[in-house]
């Protein structure tokens, strides 16, 4: 489980937050997107942010005039294509060494992190 | 060997005539890539050793009668793509340390059809940039004049290409990263339909967009190598099961009755009247060849790029996700806790661009965002996608500008992401579709290269190449070499 804000507190985040496109954002908002995007932005960051994702949504907000009534999403680059399934079987073999030597940190062939549980 | 624009198809010829051997070649394009590195930033990694041992197999090979159309051919490969044993960093301090313990499969795919690598081309980090310019390992530079940027994000394939130091390079597509430097660096580029070439190893960025793909000097030498690349793979559950025709077979056809459609929104007030001329003059070689041509219109398509600005970061979002500095990748200093561990090794391992792409993409599949922007952003996907099939029953391919402008000087579009956007404005759109795109060189403004677009429907590859080939036959644009390097 990843430490975080708490679901309801996320859920009262989003609630709050909520905005129509096209509005400026807020430094606030750029702290809460870095924090659940689990990016440490440093102080000179956060303004260039600011402002280059208020002009990003600003200009994603022209879709809002495009007529998709009664149109589906595209869920697919393929028309009439969905995703393909396999059958859950064990294909590859275990090369569990090989894939530890890009580990930062491993011991007795365990991935090393800092404590979770006090 | 010395001469400057050989082609794939006229170095398999010399190989399989015994003019030179793979050796040789390798050893040549190795001295050629050493001379030009400091002035183009082309390569992160060059792999000389481990070229000239695969060329000497290639010779031995082909001394043994085992030889393939393109046994000893070197190439290289943009460094998204894994290779066993090799560094592959995607162009981002985040695997700046990276080494691949399995082969993508279309290197493996190139491999086993004889070609040797040279080596591993720079990028946009994570494939996110139009210039170049968000490589943590410096930007490249366009040979044609070194102050411009070579285009994004396979700036390393395209410029490498342009310069001659390699014959050709795979590179990948997810927004116009093939086209849109292959037309800034006077090179042929194509992105082939989206599930054409197997993802398996290939770094994701947009898994709805993202194909990988060729640049090279000519549409023939990207028929020679698509083959060996395209094909049905297990490994990508997105791979297409589609019969792989031999693309070279049919570069020759007439273009007689061929219907070219002329995007009318591709023709807007954004371009440079200089480049629409040059489009225009190559239109008229189509003409000349026996094809109709026809204005058609997608109207939708202007709301391309914000529509991809939307569905692309969103899907970066999640894919980049898997970078947590715990099996891979960077790490930070003495984290305080898992927390710490996570944001300070992103916050650090990532660039100033990817952070943005991500923060973007979190932004809008949070809650209470995703139907204002995500789900509008595929309806309008949708529109998008049905205009380009209406306009394939009027015509059955679409021709037009790869990009509004000539390349652009270094730095110049820095510090407006909007302005860098847009320079994909032609491109994006085949993309959302999932169809193949190309870009041939069609002259030249002020210097600099200039693409034409081909767009054609799903899996019309083949005639996409025979189209360019036959252009390539009445024009030597693609032949021009960059005097610096000639």
């Amino acid at each position: 489980m990843i430490p975080g804000p708490a679901k309801a507190g996320f859920r009262r985040f989003c609630r709050a937050s909520y905005r129509p496109p096209n509005m400026s954002l807020t430094r606030a908002d750029i702290e809460n997107i870095a924090r659940l995007a689990r990016l440490e932005l440093t102080e000179t960051e956060i303004p260039v942010y600011v402002d280059s994702l208020s002009k990003i949504f600003a200009f994603v907000g022209e879709l809002d005039r495009a007529p998709t009534a009664g149109t589906d999403p595209m869920a697919h680059p393929m028309p009439g294509l969905a995703q393909r399934l396999r059958v859950d079987e064990v294909t590859e073999a275990n090369r569990r060494e090989t894939y530890q030597h890009n580990a930062p940190k491993v011991e007795a062939g365990l991935y090393l992190v800092p404590k979770v549980i006090e | 060997m010395s001469a400057p624009a050989p082609t794939v198809a006229s170095l398999a010829r010399g190989l399989a005539e015994g003019q030179f051997s793979s050796v040789e070649l390798t050893r040549a394009y190795l001295e050629r890539i050493a001379a030009a590195q400091p002035s183009l930033n082309a390569f992160i990694t060059v792999t000389g050793e481990a070229a000239l041992k695969a060329a000497a197999e290639a010779d031995a090979a082909r001394a043994a009668g085992r030889a393939g159309r393109l046994t000893g051919v070197p190439i290289a490969h943009k460094d998204i793509f894994c290779t066993e044993g090799v560094l592959t960093t995607c162009g981002s301090k985040m695997l700046g340390n990276f080494v691949s313990p399995y082969d993508a499969t279309i290197v493996s795919g190139l491999r086993a059809a004889g070609t040797v690598m040279l080596g591993k081309l720079n990028m946009d980090e994570f494939a996110m940039g139009s210039s170049n310019e968000t490589s943590y390992f410096g930007p490249v530079r366009n040979p044609w004049d070194t102050q411009m940027v070579p285009g994004g994000s396979s700036g390393g394939s395209a410029a490498s290409v342009a310069a001659r130091i390699v014959p050709a390079a795979t590179a990948t597509d997810t927004g116009g990263s093939i086209r849109q430097p292959a037309a800034l660096c006077g090179v042929t580029g194509i992105k082939p339909t989206y599930g054409r070439c197997s993802r398996y190893g290939m770094i994701a960025f947009a898994s709805s967009l993202d194909q990988a793909g060729l640049i090279t000097v000519s549409a023939e030498d990207a028929a020679l190598l698509l083959g060996p690349m395209s094909g049905f793979d297990p490994r990508d559950s997105t791979s297409v099961d589609s019969p792989v025709p031999d693309y070279t077979a049919t570069l020759g056809d007439s273009l007689q009755g061929l219907t070219i459609g002329l995007v009318r929104e591709f023709f807007d007030k954004g371009l440079d009247a200089a480049c629409e001329q040059r489009i225009r003059d190559a239109i008229a070689v189509y003409e000349k060849l026996g094809a109709k041509v026809r204005e058609v219109s997608c109207p939708n398509l202007p709301l391309s790029v914000p529509t991809y600005y939307v569905v692309a970061p969103a899907e970066c979002s999640s894919n980049l996700a898997r970078f947590d500095g715990v099996r891979f990748g960077h790490r930070c200093d003495s984290p305080k806790n898992l927390l710490d561990l996570y944001c300070r090794s992103r916050g650090e391992g990532f660039g100033a661009e990817v952070k943005r792409r991500i923060m973007t993409g979190t932004y809008v599949l949070s809650a209470g965002y995703y139907d204002a922007y995500y789900l509008k952003a595929q309806r309008v996907r949708q529109l998008i996608s049905a205009d380009f099939a209406r306009a394939f029953k009027e015509c059955d391919l679409l021709v037009g500008p790869t990009t509004p402008t000539p390349a652009f000087r270094i730095g110049a579009k820095c510090d407006d992401p909007i302005t860098m956007y847009l320079n994909d404005i032609y491109t994006i759109g085949a993309n959302l579709a999932g169809l193949p795109g190309m870009s041939i060189p069609c002259g030249f403004v002020d210097g600099l290269p200039i693409g034409l677009q081909i767009v054609g429907p799903h899996f019309s590859e083949a005639r996409m190449l025979n189209v360019a080939h036959r252009y390539q036959q009445e024009t030597d644009w693609h032949l021009k070499t960059p005097s610096a390097f000639a």
